[in-house]
């Protein structure tokens, strides 16, 4: 069992998600992030001007058995890239165990 | 004759009510234009200048305005009293040629005293000491702002030099910006608005609909607070007075949004909003005096200063939230000099006695605020503690929040 986590561009979500379906992905969490980048955009507020490195981004958290870990970051690789500096990252970490909170059960099996 | 008597003191109690209406544009502006942690406060301070403010004018504050100074008196001070009662004949066509009643009068002009310090409570926000605001809020109102309106309004000195402010560019509109800027002076930078190596940070106003709807509030307050003040329902002033006071508030919209993406390159809508502000008050000295090109002028060029003076204050390191000082000091400075340039009553001798009456009710306030910014200064303090401002004002001075249970959606 691996996590996977993805930052992608909040633009580039449902195209994510969808292809992430087309894999066989269909249950993860994600939630919406702010981290500090190389990018910076300059901007005024009431003619005071300032530059922000704090950039949106929507995080992915995706944990699934070894089959489908290459699917899914093929996936994410297709769906959330533009080509443009900021297209994000993807993580895998190691998994130690998963339960199913209702049956008690344990294991890969949990994950379907 | 009596039909016109009811008609005028009808049209001036809808003023009345316009004005009134003010206050709630004046707290949605500062709400939206500062931050979500500060909301209660900002809310707070509103309600306790317009209901203080109407007592104090009831109290002492009108009899101060309109004390009826002697001929030959040099109109400077005078006190009529304690307390409001009708004269004899207050109630009939007799007093105030018709335009209306005494209560309508008491009412009319105690909407706009409580003006004067709801400036103030702007560009003092987010760090100043409730009870410090309360405190000077209650002297300003309850003294300074009556004594100034008692030399123009109330028959004083001012009025006696021919100086024209119609409807209170300088009297109103400045007498409270000068306020404002003393005490911000004194009161400092809110926290993180300008760092250790001089540069200026935007502290970002948390409900821009709010502040839109507060400006738009305005605008319509402003026809009861011009209108009125032609004192009477009379057709053709009433109804110039009306397009002025549109026109100036629409060309100083437009102008200061152009005028500052053209500085910053962008569209900023507070600017937008503020310019707007900047034209209303500055049209208020000479709204009845105005042909609809002057209007438009002395609007369009309100919109620029308050631009400019929105800049030069972040300059000078002075925290102004709200914008507060560049729409009702700047503006209403160039409103009232506006008169002796532009309008019915252009003219060199009429600039410089709007020059002097500019300069004279200035030095005034200013010095008024120093003597009650000590007073405070030293009764309350002035200032909120550093943890106090971090956490919010709603925390710290009313232990709520404005919005305690909702949230906005992310993009």
């Amino acid at each position: 069992m691996k996590k996977i986590e993805a930052l992608i561009r909040k633009a580039q979500y449902e195209d994510v998600k969808e292809k992430l379906h087309e894999v066989g992905v269909t249950f993860f969490s994600y939630w919406d992030v702010t981290g500090i980048g190389n990018e910076k955009v300059g901007r005024v507020y009431r003619g005071v001007s300032y530059s922000t490195s704090a950039i949106d981004r929507r995080m992915l958290s995706i944990v699934v058995n070894e089959e489908f870990v290459e699917p899914a970051v093929q996936a994410i690789i297709e769906a959330g890239g533009t080509g443009n500096i900021g297209d994000g990252k993807i993580f895998i970490l190691p998994v130690e165990e998963a339960y199913r909170i209702r049956t008690g059960e344990k294991g890969g099996e949990t994950l379907n | 004759m009596e039909a016109l008597f009811t008609a005028n003191n009808v049209w001036m109690m809808i003023c009345t009510a316009l004005v009134f209406f003010m206050h709630l544009g004046f707290s949605f502006l500062e709400a939206g234009l500062t931050r979500q942690k500060n909301t209660v406060n900002i809310l707070f301070k509103n309600f306790f200048v317009i209901t203080a403010g109407l007592l104090l004018y009831a109290l002492a504050g009108f009899n101060l305005m309109y004390p009826g100074f002697e001929e030959g008196a040099i109109g400077f001070f005078k006190f009529a009293g304690w307390g409001i009662a009708p004269p004899d004949g207050g109630m009939t066509a007799a007093y105030a040629d018709g335009g209306y009643t005494w209560w309508t009068d008491f009412l009319f002009q105690g909407m706009f005293a409580a003006t004067a310090a709801t400036i103030v409570s702007g560009a003092v926000a987010e760090r100043i000491k409730l009870e410090a605001f309360m405190l000077f809020a209650v002297l300003y109102v309850g003294i300074v702002y009556p004594i100034v309106g008692s030399w123009q309004w109330g028959g004083g000195f001012l009025s006696s030099w021919g100086f024209y402010d119609f409807a209170g560019s300088t009297l109103v509109h400045s007498v409270g910006g000068w306020a404002a800027l003393v005490v911000i002076y004194f009161l400092g930078a809110r926290i993180g608005k300008f760092s250790a190596d001089g540069k200026s940070n935007p502290i970002f106003g948390h409900n821009i609909p709010i502040a839109a709807a507060g400006v738009l509030i305005l605008w319509l307050g402003w026809f009861g607070f011009n209108g009125g003040s032609v004192l009477s329902a009379d057709p053709e002033a009433t109804s110039l007075v009306l397009v002025t006071t549109s026109l100036a508030a629409a060309a100083g919209g437009v102008v200061a949004s152009i005028f500052s993406h053209i500085l910053y390159k962008n569209y900023d809508i507070t600017m937008f909003m503020n310019g707007v502000l900047g034209g209303l008050v500055a049209i208020t000295a000479g709204a009845d005096q105005m042909s609809t090109g002057d209007a438009m002028i002395v609007g369009a060029i309100g919109g620029i200063v308050v631009v400019l003076a929105i800049a030069l204050l972040e300059k000078l390191k002075l925290d102004d939230p709200v914008g507060a000082i560049a729409v009702h000091l700047f503006a209403g400075m160039w409103g009232t000099l506006a008169v002796g340039i532009f309008g019915a009553m252009a003219g060199f001798d009429q600039f410089m006695v709007q020059l002097a009456g500019v300069g004279i009710v200035g030095a005034f306030c200013v010095l008024a605020t120093l003597i009650l910014v000590f007073i405070v200064k030293s009764l309350v303090g002035l200032r909120v503690t550093k943890e106090e401002e971090i956490n919010g004002l709603d925390d710290a001075e009313h232990g709520m929040a404005a919005y305690a249970d909702f949230s906005l959606s992310k993009k």
